[in-house]
């Protein structure tokens, strides 16, 4: 193991106590929007994708990485969207309430 | 990794000082989003800042993707950008269109699309090495490995996941002679060709050779797990989409990635858990048992078989919409025949007619039921129904006994009373609303049919109670004429 790898191990173990923490008490109500909106946010890959595609030297990455763009983007677009529609219910009958 | 072909161009002395200021940006940036991330997604743990949350989320996205589109290393954005527009194009028409009641089936396949994505990137990036023929370090191939390996399992398990939330596969457990052994001599050939992967990297086949195993280990995860285990499947699979992408970003060695990854990783698994809990099942009962299958619920509903000529009372919907009508507490108890029947709109219309009488209409919502966490809370909101008026499991059960009529909506193991008091039914253990303690209670279902558990429901035979057979939605609008002309 390199020490990159090390490294990036702390970021991951640290990043998932925190998150742990930051999200341990949610109510039913809000199950649906905190997947889907996580969901969203799962599709942060997008990043990696655009990494490998932009590199032009080998042709399959590009053509991967450019696939895995779409395939990101729509869980990325998606899944904010629908998580902001289901929300906006939510919040119309907070009004009306 | 970052500016290599701009490098090659510039003077060495001015690209390397410009490539420092904007490594250094770019990581800033990614500090400032990896940060809203996290206020967004606590925001998103209250109803008031939710909404709030969620689009505090999505501008962190945004500033992430355009923070790396920043990086020296890319350098065809005509492809990129072309890629993005793409695919948010399709996101955007898909979230627009889809139903709330396919919201399951949505999240699923969304799911399904970021492990691809996440185990695409882990390819490409070895690819990379079969073109430079540099053999990545053991470090980077593990992490490639795991990348391919969660990323397929969260492609494949969801799409199956998504074909039978569709009906597209019957949603019953699909199980086969053998299957944990073939399962696991599966996994034992994944370990088996990454370990000669890690001796000799760069053979193409076998790489091939462990992408395929890791898709079918996907669809042979979930093919045995029943419909109504899918809230727990459903945010496993949400987990492991997170950690596909933390994986990829171990690969490319972005933490922006590992940090967002953990952060679904985490929610995924505390949803996880939360279901469990609410099933009263450990994750690998739920997972390895094929629960539902009629092997585990046919010995006990072949025991209580008697069970079925039991007499049961019906009632039609002008007597029960006087019993509602003139109650002084109805609970509506909503389970999976409600979403299947879109009844949400109805139940909603009812319990405005019953809101003109006087009478006080409180939900009870038992956590698992549905096929994802918190579908009834979301069918329900569709509908415009208060989210005040919905009462958690502990905190509506104490009130059962005071209320007059408890309204039950296709729902069936969670209002079982065996699961109380039958210490040999599969069932037992698990919470349940308990709907039988009302004074009377209305069950609408379309048969006396066993639910997902595969167990006779005893309620159903219950002296108070009675029962109107139909689909929701038609019973429900009978029910609505009727309390009309009250």
């Amino acid at each position: 193991m390199n020490d990159p790898t090390i490294a990036a191990l702390f970021i991951f173990v640290l990043a998932s106590f925190a998150g742990f923490e930051v999200i341990n008490k949610v109510p039913p109500t809000l199950h649906t929007p905190l997947m889907s909106g996580a969901n969203a946010i799962s599709g942060i890959a997008v990043l990696g994708a655009i990494v490998i595609a932009g590199d032009t030297h080998t042709t399959v990455t590009t053509i991967l990485g450019a696939i895995a763009i779409v395939l990101a983007t729509i869980n990325v677009v998606g899944g904010f969207l629908v998580t902001d529609r289901m929300l906006q219910m939510f919040k119309k009958k907070e009004v009306k309430a | 990794m970052i500016g290599s072909s701009l490098a090659a161009i510039a003077a060495p002395t001015a690209s390397a000082g410009l490539e420092n200021l904007v490594g250094n940006g770019i990581q800033i940036g990614y500090l400032i989003s990896a940060c809203l991330f996290f206020v967004g997604i606590k925001r998103l743990g209250s109803p008031a800042t939710a909404r709030q949350g969620n689009t505090i989320s999505s501008v962190a996205m945004l500033l992430a993707i355009v923070v790396t589109l920043l990086d020296f290393q890319v350098v065809n954005y005509v492809t990129i950008l072309g890629c993005i527009a793409i695919g948010s194009a399709i996101g955007a028409v898909m979230a627009q269109r889809v139903e709330m009641t396919a919201m399951p089936q949505l999240v699923g396949l969304f799911n399904g699309l970021g492990g691809a994505a996440s185990a695409l990137v882990a390819i490409g990036e070895l690819w990379r090495h079969f073109g430079t023929s540099d053999v990545p370090d053991t470090g980077s191939m593990v992490s490639i490995l795991l990348g391919v390996l969660i990323g397929g399992v969260t492609l494949s398990g969801s799409l199956i996941a998504f074909a039978k939330l569709q009906g597209t596969l019957p949603g019953a457990p699909m199980t086969f002679p053998f299957q944990q052994a073939f399962n696991a001599a599966l996994l034992v050939s994944f370990l088996v060709g990454s370990g000669l992967l890690l001796t000799d990297s760069l053979n193409q086949s076998m790489f091939l050779g462990t992408i395929a195993i890791s898709l079918v280990l996907g669809v042979m995860f979930v093919l045995p797990i029943g419909g109504g285990d899918m809230p727990v499947v459903i945010s496993l699979l949400n987990s492991l989409s997170g950690l596909a992408a933390s994986a990829a970003g171990f690969v490319v060695g972005n933490s922006m990635l590992i940090i967002a990854g953990a952060l679904v990783g985490a929610s995924g698994i505390i949803l996880t858990v939360i279901m469990c809990k609410g099933m009263n099942r450990s994750l690998t009962n739920v997972l390895f048992a094929a629960f539902g299958s009629g092997e585990t619920g046919g010995a006990t509903a072949g025991a209580s078989g008697g069970g079925v000529q039991k007499p049961v009372k019906t009632v039609d919907p002008e007597e029960g919409a006087m019993m509602l009508g003139y109650a002084r507490s109805v609970v509506i108890v909503p389970g999976y025949g409600m979403a299947v029947a879109q009844a949400q709109h109805a139940v909603r219309e009812l319990s405005d007619q019953l809101d003109r009488l006087g009478v006080e209409v409180r939900y009870a919502i038992h956590p698992v039921a549905g096929r994802m966490p918190g579908h009834m809370n979301v069918l329900l909101a569709e509908a415009n129904v208060p989210y005040d008026r919905l009462y958690d499991m502990e905190d509506i059960n104490p009130q059962f006994e005071q209320t007059d009529v408890a309204l039950v909506i296709g729902a069936n193991d969670v209002v079982n009373p065996a699961a109380r008091t039958a210490k040999d039914s599969p069932i037992y253990g698990m919470p349940i609303l308990e709907a039988d303690r009302a004074k009377h209670t209305i069950v609408i279902k379309r048969s006396l049919g066993t639910g997902f558990a595969g167990v006779q429901n005893e309620l159903f035979f219950g002296d108070k109670t009675m029962m109107m057979f139909g689909s929701a939605k038609d019973m429900l609008s009978k029910l609505v004429s009727e309390v009309k002309e009250l």
